[in-house]
């Protein structure tokens, strides 16, 4: 490796041409971070023959102040302040030579706060993920994780609701709460659609929800569907005496009709509206601003996340869109099941969920955390849990996932051969009995199908859900897995 | 009657299970207890699932850490209302909650005749949703 280091004479380091990256200044192994600075973690694929140390100095130039070759306009500003700097490249254990992987660097760079606006989500990705994941100097790039400053973080609103205001509108309380996706997720009238959220939420489910792509189509117009979902919660909250709620999708093709279905639902009196990831930063930012101004919980749903968060070599980490949407004030956020049938690592998803839930998160490998986080008094965003979980899972549910969660058991509730009520109660049941039994002290890892099989001597429609689904599992490899790992974790 | 699953109100986090034993009860004092959590009890007889402030059967108990204690206090208030809603409640004072941790329902009335739902007609097809408790067509304290 060559010992390049910053030209610190003027004349030399600013005469027109180019200069590898260590050379301008983004290299610096004797840089400490400052407690003001945003620390980004990324890994990085050199292309062959660029060394790790110039590779990590591109990226850090390329996110901050760098163009490709030097410009003497650097010399009008305070350029060594802005330049971000890379201090620290690590080699990723088990890639390089002898191992399946070609060589990965972890490569960790500073930013000073001054170089990005207070309270814009797109103002700090333009800069971190903006040109650079393009950079030829880079076979691959993925963002791992962020430390966002206290001072940095305190520019934004975080979630609009939080878990313990929304435990507490809600009155539940010390248990994870239940949902559902209505099934089919397309095609249904909007009488019909309201005829599952009733029987669904009748039955003992807290939330029915929209899936991401139901929005305003051919088959069902999106007022018709506020207005039946809001018949069947009402009626079904009347039925039980609970508080219960739809997440009535309000994503849309501007902000204009987004915010005109978010008041309708308002006056329609919805505890809670949803938004996809995929309306952007900036709208979800809007949005959330609009929930605390209504007393509105906002669930967001990460639909296209894995175009970019799944492969472990390029594009970014889900546990930084965590970061990034508890500080863009979103209340709920799809955060993996470990179980159920999409991608998921228990200690890699527990990491997602302290991200979510923590007042402050140690550094921790072994969930992937990188960064000791303090969150700045920032509400607690509630983790969703969905897609292909049964109550027959339940004790492994509760042991991975902890109270504050959103189980959705979709096809778990719907598909029940005793019909939907009949689901939703079996998921309910199977809940509480869990939930007594491991403040009880029992061992519900162990003793939790026996648990299960109890209550199902007395409740016949949880007996028909773990005779349908009892022995169903998904047992796959997960892709994005610790690099750290001090326990197995293999996908259960 | 209530025609949903057990024919009751469901608030708290047990109301899909048997009615609680005394046992089971002290159990789950006991795990509120071990997480540092004070103890309250609570009582009414207007369920609405918005009705969020249930009458207090004394302070929560912020220094009694004797799980039997604790029950004693429940029962007392058991005896004192056996035709009322009564729920135990565990409250958390850890900077980040500050809140409830734990709810669920130890007595409730004989008969629980629930609730109905009044539809207002307003502009277009949009509806007023009103949920009316039943019991509370009555007085308080003649309800149940």
């Amino acid at each position: 490796m060559t010992e390049e280091t910053q030209i610190t004479d003027g004349k030399k380091r600013y005469s027109a041409g180019v200069l590898r990256y260590k050379q301008m200044g983004y290299w610096d192994p004797h840089y400490q971070p400052k407690e003001t600075d945003l620390i980004a973690m990324f890994r990085m694929t050199p292309q062959e023959g660029v060394d790790s140390e110039e590779c990590a100095a591109a990226v850090a130039g390329e996110s901050s102040t760098a163009t490709w070759t030097v410009v003497w306009t650097d010399r009008l500003t305070a350029c060594d302040l802005y330049r971000a700097k890379a201090y620290r490249v690590d080699p990723v254990p088990n890639t390089g030579p002898g191992t399946k992987t070609e060589q990965q660097y972890f490569a960790y760079i500073a930013y000073d706060i001054d170089l990005f606006e207070g309270g814009s989500i797109a103002n700090l990705t333009a800069s971190i993920i903006g040109n650079v994941f393009g950079f030829k100097a880079v076979k691959a790039l993925r963002l791992e994780d962020m430390r966002i400053p206290v001072a940095y973080l305190k520019t934004f609103q975080g979630p609009a609701t939080g878990v313990v205001v929304e435990r507490e509108r809600l009155d539940k309380f010390g248990r994870p709460l239940l949902g559902a996706t209505t099934k089919p997720k397309l095609g249904l009238s909007g009488r019909n659609y309201g005829r599952v959220v009733y029987e669904g939420l009748k039955g003992g489910l807290d939330f029915m929800k929209d899936d991401e792509n139901i929005n305003s189509q051919p088959f069902m117009h999106w007022r018709d569907r506020f207005l039946y979902c809001m018949e069947a919660v009402n009626k079904a909250s009347a039925a039980t005496g609970e508080v219960k709620g739809h997440y009535l999708n309000v994503t849309a093709g501007t902000m204009e009709e987004m915010y005109a279905r978010a008041e309708f639902a308002k006056s329609l009196g919805s505890v809670i509206i949803m938004i996809d990831l995929v309306i952007g930063y900036t709208a979800i930012q809007s949005m959330a601003l609009w929930a605390r101004k209504n007393d509105m919980i906002l669930h967001l749903h990460r639909a296209g996340n894995s175009t970019y968060s799944r492969q472990k070599n390029h594009g970014m980490n889900f546990r930084v869109i965590c970061k990034w949407m508890r500080m863009a004030g979103v209340d709920h956020i799809h955060a993996g099941t470990v179980v159920g049938k999409l991608e998921g690592d228990p200690m890699m998803i527990r990491g997602f969920y302290d991200t979510l839930l923590d007042t402050h998160t140690p550094m921790q490998l072994e969930k992937g955390l990188f960064f000791e986080q303090d969150w700045a008094s920032l509400n607690k965003v509630m983790p969703v849990a969905s897609g292909g979980i049964h109550a027959g899972q339940m004790h492994q549910l509760l042991t991975y996932l902890g109270d504050d969660v959103v189980l959705q058991f979709g096809g778990g509730t719907i598909g029940h051969p005793m019909g939907i009520q009949a689901g939703a109660t079996a998921n309910r049941v199977a809940l509480e009995a869990m939930v007594l039994a491991r403040n009880e002290g029992r061992d519900i890892w162990n003793e939790g199908p026996q648990i299960l099989q109890d209550a199902a001597k007395w409740c016949s429609p949880l007996k028909a859900a773990i005779d349908t689904w009892g022995d169903i599992s998904f047992n796959y490899e997960s892709t994005d897995t610790a690099d750290f790992a001090v326990t197995p974790t293999a996908s259960i | 009657m209530m025609t949903n699953h057990g024919n009751r109100l469901t608030q708290g986090q047990f109301s899909f299970l048997p009615e609680l034993t005394d046992k089971q009860i002290t159990a789950q004092i006991e795990y509120a207890l071990s997480k540092n959590w004070a103890l309250g009890v609570e009582y009414t007889d207007d369920p609405h699932p918005r009705n969020t402030y249930w009458e207090m059967y004394g302070n929560p108990m912020f220094d009694l850490k004797d799980a039997s204690g604790i029950l004693k206090e429940v029962n007392a208030c058991r005896k004192t209302f056996p035709n009322h809603y009564i729920r135990v409640t565990a409250f958390d004072a850890t900077q980040g909650v500050e809140s409830v941790q734990m709810s669920y329902i130890v007595n409730r009335p004989k008969t629980e005749p629930g609730f109905g739902l009044t539809r207002q007609e307003i502009g277009g097809r949009q509806i007023q949703y009103t949920v009316h408790s039943y019991a509370t067509d009555k007085p308080e304290g003649e309800r149940y």
